[in-house]
């Protein structure tokens, strides 16, 4: 097992240039407060949303279009558990991990994806298809257990359903 | 207007009533044709901002979103008059206690009804901007909130001018990116601000210096959507609404999940039991198993028996039982399931989710982790249990910045008090001192996993 090393962002590396929908996004997001620092995780989430993650020369790009140093947008970043700092699947699996699941079948349906896609937490399927994480309570406990995969929810799913979901997201 | 009856069925639950989840929620016109927006226009043509204030301090609201704080006093707080200055209303919409699904519901089927709240109470306490603080993995109710506000601001409800008048109020959704802590007021208002979600020490308190050193106001979904009602059918007729259960005025968005047969959210008069909401509305436990301990309102509240079931679920019977009933959706754990395994899960989500802004918090609830996780797996330590009591001290109220450790300690406390023999099951009797000081984890636990360091490269 490698040592978790949580590295800030390298200032050096290549030029980053948002696209143009990723800078209108972030635009728009600044209308919407009196202070720029308030669209940091809509900055964030932009490029996100078009690159599936947020790479380290997206900081302080992004940090000045806000109008906020690098350091401060960086001290974000790794805050929020929902920005990812590393490439990702093309689809991510969302496994609720929070009571009410762990009280209806959480752990085989953990397992079963653990099984079925050959990988743990954290980890990104060989093929760059799936990224496996938990995440706490989706506030849907009366459909446990739950998971989202990109934007929908799926519950109640038990093991023998979950071939059928992942075959859904090519 | 006249008072209408609380006995009169289409009045009797207000939040809910326009709700049909099959058909989908219901458009500016339809909601308007149900009498949406009514409560606005009302007050922005015959009622002073104060006497909108009087009337919710008058039906004694109690906030809905876990502390159970008279909605009417927190806003009693805030600065008015031509000299307050820019205020700000915030909706926490980041629902993200576990076992608590209501505020989805309300946002989701019935949006409108909650920008008609804002719109009011903003108009309240004059607040001239109002933010949603809606978690991000909530993305139809982003998506129908935003639809809903627009379909507002092109009807002249909100934006400049609100209905021909000279109160003005812009209204936006900002959606997080996870962290349970965001829930948390102070921590909202940091996260609001582009900062990371640390709480901030009380006093100043919102109402005098919140959102960019403002004053304002931080109000549930649940709460805020009382308040229309309140408004239009008076205060007598929302104390009424218990049908004389309890002293707590209004309906409730009870629920259970669970190992129950129908696990759901309704509406109901406050201080209905937990027995009604199992044994009526959730058809009772699965496959025929006994109910062995229950959380009244979500993970940081405090375990409670099957003895206690027939207790009127509101804030001060609850509290007097022990417990809180917090968001009042009740997790359920049938006999066949052991505690000592559901504390640990809430341990790691406590742990998982300290914001690392406090010691005892940051350090001590990992500590609680791996000696639960010793003892699931048969590997407890003599004095374990004993440490896991102190810890209950050591985190708990008045020893961290904010709420979220000794919320943890909650569950982890009671469920010693009445379990204490689950936990005992776990300890290794005859101690091996070649293993003192060594906690090697179990094969097929993970460990406590950084969220922020996660995604790896496809290698």
């Amino acid at each position: 097992m490698t040592d978790k090393v949580i590295k800030l962002a390298d200032l050096n590396k290549t030029a980053f240039v948002l696209s143009d929908e990723e800078r209108h996004e972030v635009e728009h997001a600044l209308t919407h407060y009196p202070d720029g620092r308030a669209a940091s995780i809509d900055a964030l989430k932009a490029v996100q949303k078009h690159r599936g993650w947020v790479p380290d020369e997206a900081i302080p790009v992004l940090a000045e279009a806000i109008g906020i140093s690098a350091a401060d947008l960086e001290g974000v970043a790794t805050f929020y558990s929902l920005i990812f700092r590393r490439p990702v699947g093309r689809h991510v699996i969302k496994v609720c991990d929070s009571i009410s699941c762990h009280l209806t079948g959480y752990d085989e349906l953990r397992g079963e994806l653990v099984k079925q896609l050959g990988i743990n937490y954290g980890q990104t399927t060989k093929d760059g298809r799936y990224t496996l994480l938990p995440i706490c309570c989706l506030g849907a406990c009366d459909r446990g257990a739950t998971m989202m995969i990109d934007d929908d929810l799926h519950g109640p799913v038990e093991p023998k359903d979950v071939a059928g979901i992942l075959g859904t997201y090519s | 207007m006249s008072l209408r009856s609380a006995n009169d069925p289409k009045y009797q639950k207000p939040l809910t009533r326009l709700i049909d989840v099959a058909a989908g929620p219901l458009g500016l016109k339809d909601h308007e044709a149900e009498g949406g927006y009514s409560a606005l226009r009302k007050a922005l043509k015959d009622l002073k901002p104060q006497d909108v204030q009087a009337k919710v301090k008058e039906a004694n609201l109690r906030g809905r979103g876990g502390a159970g704080f008279p909605t009417g006093i927190k806003w009693s707080l805030i600065p008015m008059g031509p000299d307050a200055g820019t205020k700000y209303l915030v909706c926490n919409a980041d629902e993200m206690e576990p076992g608590t699904f209501k505020d989805r519901l309300l946002m989701e089927q019935s949006p409108h009804q909650l920008v008609e709240a804002m719109a009011l109470c903003a108009y309240a306490i004059q607040a001239q901007t109002g933010y949603i603080f809606l978690r991000g993995e909530y993305v139809v109710a982003a998506e129908r909130l935003n639809q809903a506000i627009a379909e507002a601001r092109a009807a002249g409800l909100l934006g400049q001018n609100v209905l021909g008048g000279a109160w003005s109020f812009e209204l936006y959704v900002h959606t997080g990116a996870g962290r349970y802590i965001c829930g948390e007021e102070t921590a909202l208002i940091n996260s609001l601000e582009g900062r990371r979600a640390n709480p901030r020490a009380k006093p100043p308190f919102p109402q005098i210096a919140g959102l960019w050193g403002r004053p304002t106001i931080v109000n549930n979904v649940e709460t805020l959507c009382n308040v229309p009602h309140i408004l239009l059918n008076g205060s007598a007729w929302f104390k009424e609404l218990n049908q004389g259960k309890t002293s707590d005025a209004g309906t409730k968005l009870y629920g259970v999940s669970g190992r129950a047969n129908k696990p759901g959210c309704w509406e109901l008069p406050m201080g209905t039991t937990a027995r009604e909401l199992l044994e009526v509305h959730a058809g009772g436990m699965r496959d025929g198993k006994k109910l062995k301990a229950w959380l009244p309102g979500g993970a940081s509240t405090d375990f409670l028996l099957p003895e206690h079931l027939d207790l009127p679920m509101d804030f001060d019977t609850i509290a007097r039982a022990g417990s809180r009933m917090g968001t009042g959706l009740i997790t359920v754990v049938a006999e066949d399931q052991s505690m000592v395994s559901a504390v640990r899960n809430l341990e790691e989500f406590f742990s998982r989710e300290s914001c690392g802004w406090c010691t005892p918090c940051r350090d001590g609830l990992p500590w609680t982790v791996k000696i639960l996780r010793a003892i699931e797996t048969g590997q407890g330590q003599t004095g374990d249990i004993e440490l896991l009591s102190k810890m209950t001290r050591w985190l708990g109220p008045g020893r961290t910045f904010c709420a979220h450790a000794p919320g943890a300690m909650e569950p982890l406390q009671s469920a010693i008090k009445y379990f204490r023999d689950e936990f005992e099951i776990g300890i290794v009797c005859d101690i091996d001192s070649s293993k003192l000081d060594v906690c090697t984890l179990p094969a097929g636990l993970p460990d406590i996993t950084d969220h922020r360091d996660l995604a790896t490269k496809a290698s």
